[in-house]
């Protein structure tokens, strides 16, 4: 793994999402419909051959935005965009599904326990008519690349025979199995033992140099995510704070928020220690903070912060965040 | 496990640690407990019976006999009724009837809450609202004066046909498990294999078909059980009341007859205990694979502790408090 | 030697009897000195829960204890927590050892407010305390831990999962433990909140006294949190080094694979590879070494003879290693006998950083 190439040349973005917002209706016995604005505003872009990663903490919206983008909630607004085009209606999610894929978090509920592995495996490429030749050959060169191997000792196993660590292969062989050109990840590794991350990890990096496969990376690990990524995004009470390449984000953290998150991170090189400000918790979504939602806790706030959102700041090359702190008028850091 | 009912069911009894693995390659295994067991030979029991009773019973049960009232004896081994009919026969005879009306009855109920019940949950909006509208008129509804009302409108004929009084029985009695399917199926609906099966592209058909209905075979199972036995004691008190022709013989018919003339009243018990008695044989073998079939579902129900023998052999108490956990060696 | 409050001497534990007993803990002897924190480190199968639950008796069946001893100085002089019957165990918990669970904050009863619940626990083991005393008690302790008093009449679902993390905490400490066992208490939080959390422990550590068994399987977490670290593999003690000499300097093949599963937050970004295989399943282990058949350094004599926890080689810091690679007769592997350079320690008081990169 190399580290970030600052001025990578533009590629086409396999998927990309422009104003992202889901907000899901409250059931209240009132007159008010009130609404929790999960994700607000949220643009991104995924291409092919780099990994993504969304870094958030639970409730931030992050796993919303993986959902939406695997088109298994329906956005509120905004649009999503594959290979450039739109993609709105219900008749081409069997061809969007071919060509975008999910990873799940949990590896003890994302596998069916009455089914074998081979049914899992096969059963994606009966639903996109990809079946010629023999289906056993089919199923066990995915187990090959996910590293399972030797695949027929594991193509007649049920999910219960497996590791927490092998269940998660399998699910990602299920979701490369059409040869998508997106692979959506939803903290694939939070529920594995530690010992056991890196492999997966690994795996994702090399499908991504192999495959140029476009990944997602959603996760609340900062470390993590300085690991495999090149792209971080963070994203509090369902929006956008802060974009950037990996490193720079998590070395170097513009946002007051990134910075908050990257001081609380257990980072054992650290010469001292750290006594965080910023205390409090994520705002409730269904009333959320005027302005930027992050005041409240924000050491730095200004008068402006209360009442207006800030906009998307550049900070140096290929690195935004939306803080005040950050414009001409606002104070130096 | 294929079904959890309680995740939380983990916390409560040390099952043991993740490190561990079973050596199953089905994911189906019979559990071994006793209750199953006898339930299932109970069960056994009676449905050889319902098969061969006819063959078995000596004696015609329509025809009468010069033993009024007779207790058992040789000849007649449950003794005879008012009119010297003999009641083993009767009840030999009417096994079959009363067990394939329930489990007929049981079958079509359990078809129809696992339609309406998996449906409710799955596709849930208008559809769930709506079904659930119908499961719950069909909850509240008295089932008895309806299956009376229904009775009386049977077209002539019919009254004894076994397939129409099971129709007519499972329809008061789908509704209680399509509640439970409804429920179960909200709960795994949010499971991830099953959102997984929807970004691979599985239709919704399928979803329910192939990745949900699986995952509930015991709680379906169990649901029908509880359905057959419900539609056993229906079937036996519409035959006791009369509702139901009563020229067939069933186990309801010979508490009808014994009923109407007084039985109890002149102490014939050999009338009236081997029917009443059967039908509790009956519910008890169901009730035993219902529980048996709960233990297996919710491991929290299991009988924890050690068996006596070993209990004697290590030291250990046979069931051992929460908070005062065994010292190997005999130490409290 | 009273300056040891928890003594584990060769404890093990099985689950289940005889054909079905598997082991779960086997031969674990760790000291725990007044006001220590001790890391108890390890994955899925290591065993660090089912320790001490059993050191506390509050293991459920089908939990057994099968060999060992465990003695807890208590303020009426030492207990044998093996031998001791019901009435000292209850009279025990809580105000000598208290524990906290990792779902804990689900532990709180749901239909009464908290003011209540934290009452309930002095009423039950002080018994002299009035009812006053004990309100002002639990404001005092809500305070402690950073709620406000007025958060007394709250139930548990108005409160966050960290708020109701650090009442438990408050609870734990009620009646002044001498011994406090977290079991993974702030897994299921996010991680500004397990940041403040550790940091009020560590402060309420200093100025009450008590000893923690702190146990994860962030192992990270420990190098800042931790005293000493005792780290466990299928159930067995592999390495049990002060913290900053276990990250700097590991010498067991685990500790030293999985201080390496940590990806950085500074420095290049290089690949790593954490430790091949899968976690050990306990109802079937290889002879020998129970880690051998992951470990990259493994010789033959690791797959037939169990190493013991002994010092190191050469080594009288007190650090205790389980393996052969140690032994002495042959060097050790370059990599797992790095000199440990006695480092600065590792909490010192600093003026508050705004949240921001070090």
């Amino acid at each position: 793994m190399t580290a970030v190439e600052p001025n990578r040349t533009a590629r086409a973005a396999a998927l990309e999402a422009v104003d992202l917002t889901k907000h899901f209706p409250v059931r209240r016995l009132g007159f008010h419909r009130r609404v929790v604005r999960a994700v607000d505003g949220v643009s991104l872009r995924l291409e092919r051959g780099g990994v993504t990663a969304v870094v958030g903490e639970s409730g931030s919206g992050k796993s919303t935005v993986a959902r939406l983008l695997a088109r298994l909630i329906t956005p509120t607004g905004g649009e999503i965009k594959l290979a450039g085009q739109p993609v709105t209606g219900h008749s081409a999610d069997l061809a969007y599904r071919r060509r975008v894929q999910l990873v799940l978090q949990d590896p003890f509920s994302s596998l069916n326990p009455v089914h074998s592995v081979r049914y899992h495996l096969y059963r994606p490429l009966q639903l996109h008519g990809m079946t010629e030749g023999d289906p056993d050959a089919a199923a066990r060169q995915l187990l090959t690349r996910v590293a399972l191997t030797p695949a027929a000792q594991f193509i007649d196993k049920y999910p219960h025979e497996l590791s927490g660590g092998q269940r998660q292969r399998v699910a990602i062989a299920r979701a490369l199995a059409v040869r998508p050109e997106v692979l959506l990840a939803d903290e694939p590794v939070s529920m594995l033992d530690v010992s056991i991350r890196l492999g997966v990890l690994n795996l994702l990096a090399d499908l991504r140099d192999t495959e140029e496969l476009a990944l997602l990376y959603v996760t609340h690990d900062i470390a993590s995510a300085r690991y495999l990524a090149d792209t971080v995004m963070v994203m509090y009470a369902g929006q956008v704070v802060e974009v950037g390449p990996a490193t720079e984000v998590t070395d170097q953290p513009a946002h007051p928020y990134t910075q908050l998150l990257r001081g609380a991170a257990p980072d054992p090189q650290r010469a001292q220690v750290v006594v965080t400000t910023g205390r409090g918790s994520p705002p409730s979504l269904v009333s959320p903070p005027t302005g930027c939602r992050f005041h409240p806790r924000c050491p730095h706030a200004m008068a402006i912060c209360k009442q207006t959102a800030p906009p998307s700041v550049p900070v140096s090359a290929g690195h935004v965040a939306a803080c005040w702190l950050h414009t001409d008028s606002g104070a130096a850091r | 496990m294929s079904l959890d009912i309680d995740p939380a069911a983990g916390t409560d009894v040390a099952v043991a640690p993740v490190g561990i693995t079973r050596r199953r390659s089905r994911p189906v295994r019979l559990p071994r407990s006793p209750k199953i067991l006898c339930g299932l030979g109970l069960l056994a029991f009676f449905v050889i019976l319902a098969v061969v009773g006819p063959w078995l019973a000596p004696y015609d049960p329509t025809a009468v006999g010069t033993d009024l009232l007779a207790p058992p004896s040789a000849a007649h081994w449950l003794g005879t009724t008012q009119s010297g009919q003999d009641v083993l026969s009767q009840l030999l005879i009417g096994t079959r009837p009363t067990v394939l009306i329930g489990f007929l009855a049981g079958a079509i109920a359990t078809v129809l809450s696992v339609v309406i019940g998996i449906s409710a949950g799955y596709i849930g909006g208008l559809v769930d609202d709506l079904l659930s509208l119908v499961t719950n008129v069909f909850l509240v509804v008295p089932s008895l004066p309806l299956l009376i009302v229904l009775g009386a409108y049977l077209p002539q004929g019919t009254g004894s046909n076994p397939f129409v009084i099971a129709l007519i029985i499972s329809i008061t009695g789908w509704a209680y498990g399509a509640r439970v399917l409804r429920a179960q199926t909200l709960s795994m609906r949010r499971r991830d294999f099953v959102e997984s099966a929807r970004v691979i592209g599985e239709p919704r058909r399928r979803i329910i078909a192939a990745e949900i209905l699986p995952n509930l075979a015991a709680i379906v199972t169990s649901s029908f059980l509880f359905t057959v036995l419900y539609a056993i004691g229906t079937y036996v008190a519409l035959a006791f009341l009369g509702v139901v022709d009563v020229s067939h013989w069933s186990w309801g018919t010979i508490l009808f007859w014994s009923e109407s003339q007084n039985a109890a009243q002149v102490n014939a018990w050999w009338w009236f205990v081997p029917p009443g008695l059967a039908i509790a044989l009956l519910g008890t073998s169901l009730a035993l694979i219902n529980f048996g079939i709960d233990e297996f579902i919710n491991p929290r129900l299991r009988s924890a502790g050690v068996s006596r023998k070993v209990a004697r052999r290590t030291g250990l108490p046979k069931r051992s408090k929460l908070g005062l956990t065994p010292v190997l060696g005999g130490r409290r | 030697m009273t300056d040891i409050v928890l003594d584990i001497d060769r404890l093990s534990v099985a689950y289940g009897v005889e054909d079905n007993a598997v082991t779960a803990v086997a031969d674990v002897s760790m000291r725990l000195r007044r006001g220590e924190v001790l890391g108890l480190a390890g994955e899925s199968g290591s065993g660090k829960s089912t320790l001490v639950q059993a050191a506390t008796r509050l293991l459920r069946p089908p939990g057994v204890i099968t060999g060992g001893r465990v003695t807890f100085e208590s303020a009426d002089g030492p207990v044998d927590m093996l031998a001791a019957d019901e009435h000292r165990l209850r009279k025990l918990r809580w105000s000598g050892i208290s524990v906290v669970f990792q779902s804990a904050m689900n532990a709180l009863n749901p239909v009464y407010r908290i003011g209540r619940q934290l009452t309930e626990v002095l009423r039950a083991h002080r018994p002299g305390m009035s009812t006053a005393d004990r309100t002002a008690r639990a404001k005092e302790l809500l305070r402690m831990v950073g709620i406000t008093g007025d958060r007394l009449n709250s139930y548990p679902h108005e409160l966050s999962g960290g708020m109701r993390q650090r009442v438990m905490i408050a609870m734990a400490l009620a009646l002044e433990p001498r011994v406090v066992i977290m079991d993974e208490p702030t897994t299921a939080l996010d991680v500004v909140t397990q940041r403040e959390i550790l940091g009020e422990l560590i402060e309420l550590r200093d100025r009450l006294g008590f000893a923690v068994v702190f146990i994860t399987h962030d192992l990270s977490l420990l190098i800042e949190l931790a005293d000493s670290i005792a780290v466990m593999y299928a159930g067995r003690l592999v390495e049990h080094a002060p913290a900053r000499d276990l990250f700097d300097a590991p010498r067991h093949p685990y500790s030293y694979g999985l201080r390496n599963s940590f990806p950085a937050l500074s420095g290049p970004v290089e690949r790593m590879t954490g430790i091949p295989g899968s976690p050990p399943d306990l109802s079937d282990l290889p002879p020998g070494c129970p880690f051998h058949p992951r470990c990259s350094f493994a010789v033959a004599r690791c797959a037939t003879d169990m190493p013991q926890l002994v010092p190191p080689a050469g080594d009288g810091s007190g650090r205790l290693v389980a393996c052969w690679r140690h032994e002495g007769t042959e060097p050790p592997p370059a990599v797992l006998a790095v000199p440990t350079v006695p480092a600065a320690p590792i909490r010192t008081t600093v003026a508050p950083i705004a949240g921001g990169a070090v």
